[in-house]
């Protein structure tokens, strides 16, 4: 459930503050007026798509002629002025006032008029409208097997060949194929967010002379320390609503890209590997010797039950206080630390910062897990192809980072892009490394059913409950899809 | 103020009250030793009411208390802040959106939701009572079965109606709103698919209800007006009408309490933009974002359930009435 | 400023649908009853049954009759399983079966039965009306926020830290040094939720207990004392007899309640913990998972285990309606 771990960063970012005052203001009128421009101009032959958008789309030629100055960057896509294109989405306010900054200028230039709706339903309200007929033009998906699961129901069109392009050529290859369903290409990936963080507090490390780990072993070392100089060295949370129980299949998606690679890991995720293997075993039990040590946890909480039982918004309220040593999150959590303190930083000396959380062995270097969201289209009108594609291009990417506290893996989108050692710089490096192994959040990659549903319940009744490793792994193989 | 024996409707088969020296449990209580009846009612309307001292509390505490102390230890430690609200209702640094337009939205939404229903369950339950045919008793205890169907299963159906229509074939029973070339539906972003749905889903209990108020009047009175050659139109709106005021305003609190309330209805069909979301998803979506900010929570929780209360205090002596008729005997 | 604005055009649009609803309805009417004689009556049957007749059947009977189909088809709807949904909900979802019917039997009884006893203790008290208001209040609040307020009881800290939940602070108090983590605590914590929904429904069966209570006839109960009843014996032989009916009525709308809410186990503890129910495994299958199959068969569930519920009070209707 990347949506809501993702939606739950954002928003707590501070900023944008009247925006949405305004824009709930002027919602209303806003749409009747829109809708009534998109019906005049539909039936519009607009080929610029068609003519021009099979090159760079991204590209920076002029295009010359009639265009405003300023404009000569979205040549590409001009010829659809007075359309709109609505986009669906689950990042809410006020990331929404960032998002639609950043293709403001595209906005102006085109005449596409992109509006934007968010709901934190997002996973249950996009196949409801979807069978009720009022699908979106575009939706930002945040698990390819929700895409896998809609185009198996007929619902996305085919990603237009210019988008296809920009994918090819800006992206790690593995992106590419979680937008593609039986070898057609869907959606172009979006925002990304790194998983394979710890995050610490540089102060309490200097005060205990401690080092960042970067290897497995010095890790332990590490945690065994902290627990000789009285600190649990880990804190975890689970709670999340209707999604308790995903910061744990994010433990066990570390152990498992870690110990046995990426081959291995995409049998898990296909079911060719189950999860009563003994892989899959020993993996959680590696999980069980970190999580649920009791020597370990459960920093600032109390014990391994209450791992269960704390929103995982709050699982780092002990870090900066020196309750909790280190806590393994995604990079979204930089967002969190304000919640804490409000004069909290994120940085090298700041309150809190992140370390990458070491390789295994050497025969598998420098595994990343992450998620993000695809960009996948409801309908084929020029318009909507115009704006999927620009929503692929290294310049939206780029203007997007800009504003901050966003990670593209679009290699086009230039390191210094990102604020100087800012986690979102740090993200960047790790997910556009060529010489890492990739893997996509496998809870998203699974069938609903196991990856929204029984891993969650098993895994939190795991930490709640000490439910038996065999019996959890035995209800979450029994969970499969039978197909 | 709430249910004094006076303001009883003065049905059929229920006594006059006025003239009654001492009703049961008053005779009984005696036997009760009457201190310990009193203690235990004040104990239970002390417990009863802490939940929502708690939430009361909490949303007017600065925001390092709220989230680092019980509510309690507010009393050793007064200190309140309106700032909470403030920020909740205009919006602030951490909640960008106020709760204001959806605070009109619920309106918007319940206050039709409450009227519609009500009209169309009136009118059925007089056909039901009183334009008796070969089949109105099985109608009736089918729509009283109706209940059952969870609300849940009924959404996604109803939402393709909205949004394709639907047909018998070739008979158009629900018409197909999409502007030509647009994918959204006409009624997209209106309030009228609420409406609709939350009249479809309140019509078994309000038919139910009201029948049974409306069944109970004075029969002589139907005949009287009949024999006068009124229509059923005309009885309807000259009498059975003014008479059943009582149990009509018992319905209508309940349900706008219930639409006011509802989260499920409301996250299908409007979605959670500003435009047509009442209050209910902006406290699930504040909750679900914010879920640390305790103090903003509570005071955005307060703020939802401050008008069903003043809904209820205001109207409370008419909430009984109707919802007694039927069931209560003499 | 520009927020009052469109909250008044918001407002306005509201009125408007009510405006445009009853003249639909006033223009029905004419049209009804212009016609005479021995149409007269069809008409009005047409007229005054059929809208509600229409929604219903669109709104209700539709759906249910889809969901019973849907119930015999695999997750996306495509093919014919027959009982495989069912198999699977009587082989591994046992536990969820075994929650909601403690949910159905003990919380509309223990409402019913607190309510009651309320209204009892209530009759005629000085300051009757403000007890009630206070504990009818709860009937007032969404299940949202409902789950916000209790979250502020419930909540664990570890017994070092200052305690953010009242029941925990309360058993520490009282000298237990590590209180349980509530939510966790199974059993108990099913019936730790249950509470939440008493909570809400108490006022409602005590309001609607007192006013019966109020309607008995005094010469029922003079009589009654005249024979020497009093205490218990008045109340057994003499009040709940006259009450019976609506008794009925307050346990089965609890009950029904009680069926279709989801809410309070779906936000305090999403049915982990051993706390999962029908109704929101339904919700999660169906609109989470995307199972509609086996969303719709846990919903044909619910539907055949208020059969017996409702067969119950068609039968005391009839009565009812046989001795008027």
């Amino acid at each position: 459930m990347t949506a809501i771990k993702r939606r739950r960063g954002m928003a707590l970012l501070a900023g944008g503050l009247a925006a949405g005052m305004l824009l709930a203001a002027c919602g209303g009128s806003d749409d009747s007026a829109s809708d009534s421009a998109g019906e005049e101009t539909a039936a519009e032959d607009t080929a610029a798509e068609d003519s021009g958008g099979e090159e760079d789309a991204g590209g920076e030629e002029d295009a010359g002629g009639d265009m405003a100055a300023g404009c000569e960057a979205y040549a590409d896509y001009m010829g659809n002025e007075g359309t709109t294109v609505n986009v669906f989405t689950s990042i809410l306010p006020p990331e929404q006032q960032l998002f639609e900054e950043a293709w403001a200028g595209f906005e102006e230039c085109t005449g596409i008029d992109i509006v934007y709706e968010a709901s934190d339903q997002f996973e249950a309200q996009l196949p409801t409208r979807i069978a009720g007929g009022n699908a979106p033009d575009i939706a930002w998906i945040p698990q390819p097997g929700l895409l896998e699961r809609l185009v198996a129901d007929g619902g996305p069109v085919a990603a237009p060949a210019a988008t296809e392009a920009l994918v090819d050529e800006y992206w790690n290859p593995a992106w590419k194929g979680y937008g593609t369903v039986d070898g057609t290409f869907y959606a172009a990936p979006l925002g990304s967010n790194m998983k394979s963080f710890v995050w610490y507090s540089p102060q309490v490390f200097a005060d205990n002379g401690y080092e960042v780990p970067t290897t497995w072993d010095e890790l332990w070392a590490l945690s065994d320390q902290m627990v000789a100089d009285g600190i649990d060295p880990w804190c975890g949370g689970l709670e999340s609503g209707g999604a308790t129980g995903w910061p744990a299949t994010d433990w066990l998606e570390q152990v498992m890209l870690r110990l046995y690679g990426g081959d291995v890991y995409d049998q898990w995720v296909s079911h060719e590997l189950t999860f009563q293997s003994p892989e899959v075993e020993a993996a959680m039990d590696v999980v069980a010797g970190w999580m649920k040590n009791p020597e370990y946890v459960n920093g600032g909480f109390g014990d391994v039950q209450t791992i269960a039982l704390t929103p995982f918004q709050d699982a780092g309220a002990g870090i900066p206080t020196g309750e909790c040593g280190m806590l393994q999150q995604a990079s979204f959590y930089a967002n969190f630390w304000q919640n804490f303190d409000e004069n909290a930083t994120v940085g090298p000396d700041g309150t809190a910062y992140a370390f990458y959380l070491p390789e295994i062995s050497s025969e598998f270097p420098q595994p990343v897990v992450g998620g993000g969201e695809f960009v996948a289209a409801f309908a084929d009108r020029p318009e909507v192809q115009a704006v999927q594609t620009y929503m692929a291009s290294p310049d939206f990417h780029t203007s997007k980072a800009a504003l901050g506290n966003w990670v593209s893996a679009n290699s086009g989108v230039p390191l210094d892009t990102y604020a100087a050692d800012s986690i979102d710089q740090l993200s960047a490096e790790f997910l556009t490394d060529p010489n890492g192994i990739f893997r996509f959040d496998a809870s998203d990659l699974m069938p609903a059913a196991v990856g929204a549903g029984e891993m969650w319940t098993q895994m939190t009744a795991w930490f709640a409950e000490d439910k038996p490793t065999a019996e959890v792994l035995a209800d979450i193989d029994a969970a499969w899809p039978a197909s | 103020m709430s249910v004094e024996a006076h303001e009883m409707p003065r049905l059929p088969d229920v006594d006059p009250l006025e003239d009654k020296p001492e009703s049961i449990p008053q005779a009984a209580r005696r036997k009760l030793s009457s201190p310990w009846a009193s203690f235990i009612v004040v104990v239970i309307t002390f417990l009863w009411t802490i939940p929502t001292l708690g939430l009361l509390i909490t949303s007017l505490r600065p925001a390092a208390d709220a989230q680092n102390s019980g509510w309690w230890t507010f009393f050793a430690n007064p200190a309140v802040t309106f700032s909470n609200y403030a920020e909740v209702i205009t919006g602030g640094d951490t909640i960008p959106s106020g709760i204001t337009p959806y605070f009109f939205n619920s309106f918007a939404i319940a206050i039709p939701a409450a009227i519609f229903p009500l009209t169309l369950a009136c009118m059925a339950a007089y056909a039901l009572a009183w334009v008796r045919f070969k089949w109105s008793t099985a109608v009736f205890f089918g729509i009283f079965a109706l209940q059952v169907v969870p609300l849940q299963m009924a959404l996604l159906p109803l939402l393709q109606m909205f949004n394709l229509g639907w047909s018998l074939g070739p008979i158009p029973i629900f018409p197909d709103l999409n502007r030509p070339g647009s994918e959204q539906s006409l009624l997209a972003g209106t309030y009228i698919p609420l409406w609709i749905a939350h009249t479809m889903f309140a019509l078994p209990l309000a038919i139910f209800l009201i029948h049974n108020f409306i069944a109970q009047l004075p029969r002589d009175l139907m005949e009287a007006a009949r024999v006068d050659g009124a229509s059923h139109f005309l009885i309807f709106r000259k009498i059975v009408l003014p008479l059943s005021v009582p149990a009509i305003a018992s319905f209508a609190i309940f349900q706008f309490l219930w639409v006011w309330n509802d989260l499920l209805v409301a996250l299908t069909f409007a979605g959670g933009t500003p435009d047509v979301a009442p209050v209910t998803a902006y406290l699930a979506n504040v909750k679900g974002t914010y879920g640390a900010q305790l103090h903003l929570i509570t005071a955005g929780a307060f703020i939802a359930i401050v008008v069903p209360l003043i809904v209820f205090f205001a109207l409370q002596r008419y909430f009984v009435r109707g919802l007694l008729a039927g069931s209560v005997k003499g | 400023m520009e927020e009052l604005l469109t909250g008044l055009e918001k407002l306005w649009s509201g009125f408007l649908g009510i405006v445009i609803f009853g003249v639909l309805i006033a223009v029905l009417f004419f049209i009804g009853s212009r016609f005479r004689g021995r149409l007269s009556r069809p008409a009005a049957i047409l007229i005054f049954l059929g809208p509600a007749a229409l929604l219903l059947v669109m709104g209700l009977i539709v759906p249910a009759i889809r969901t019973i189909f849907a119930s015999t088809q695999d997750a996306s709807g495509n093919e014919f399983v027959g009982w495989a949904n069912y198999q699977w909900i009587f082989d591994s979802q046992f536990d969820i079966i075994v929650n909601s019917i403690l949910w159905i039997v003990i919380t509309p009884i223990a409402a019913t039965a607190l309510g009651l006893t309320l209204a009892l203790l209530l009759d005629r008290m000085r300051r009757e009306a403000v007890a009630k208001s206070f504990i009818f209040m709860p009937m007032a609040i969404s299940f949202v926020g409902a789950s916000i307020i209790w979250s502020l009881i419930y909540e664990y800290r570890a017994p070092d830290k200052p305690q953010v939940g009242l029941l925990s602070q309360i058993v520490m108090w009282l000298g237990v040094d590590d209180p349980p983590k509530w939510l966790l605590w199974q059993p108990f914590n099913n019936y730790l939720l249950m509470v939440i929904m008493v909570w809400i429904q108490v006022g409602f069966a005590m309001v609607v207990l007192s006013a019966a209570i109020k309607a008995i006839p005094s010469d029922v109960v003079e009589a009654a004392e005249l024979d020497g009843a009093t205490g218990w014996k008045l109340f057994s032989r003499v009040t709940i007899p006259m009450i019976r009916g609506t008794l009925i009525v307050v346990v089965t709308t609890i009950m029904f309640a009680v069926l279709k809410i989801f809410d309070i186990v779906r936000v305090m503890t999403n049915g982990n913990y051993g706390t999962q129910i029908v109704a929101n495994e339904m919700y999660a299958q169906a609109f989470v998972q995307f199972d509609v199959g086996r969303g719709s068969a846990l919903a044909v569930v619910l539907f055949v285990a208020v059969i017996p519920l409702i067969v119950f009070n068609v039968v005391q209707l009839r009565k009812d309606r046989a001795t008027r």
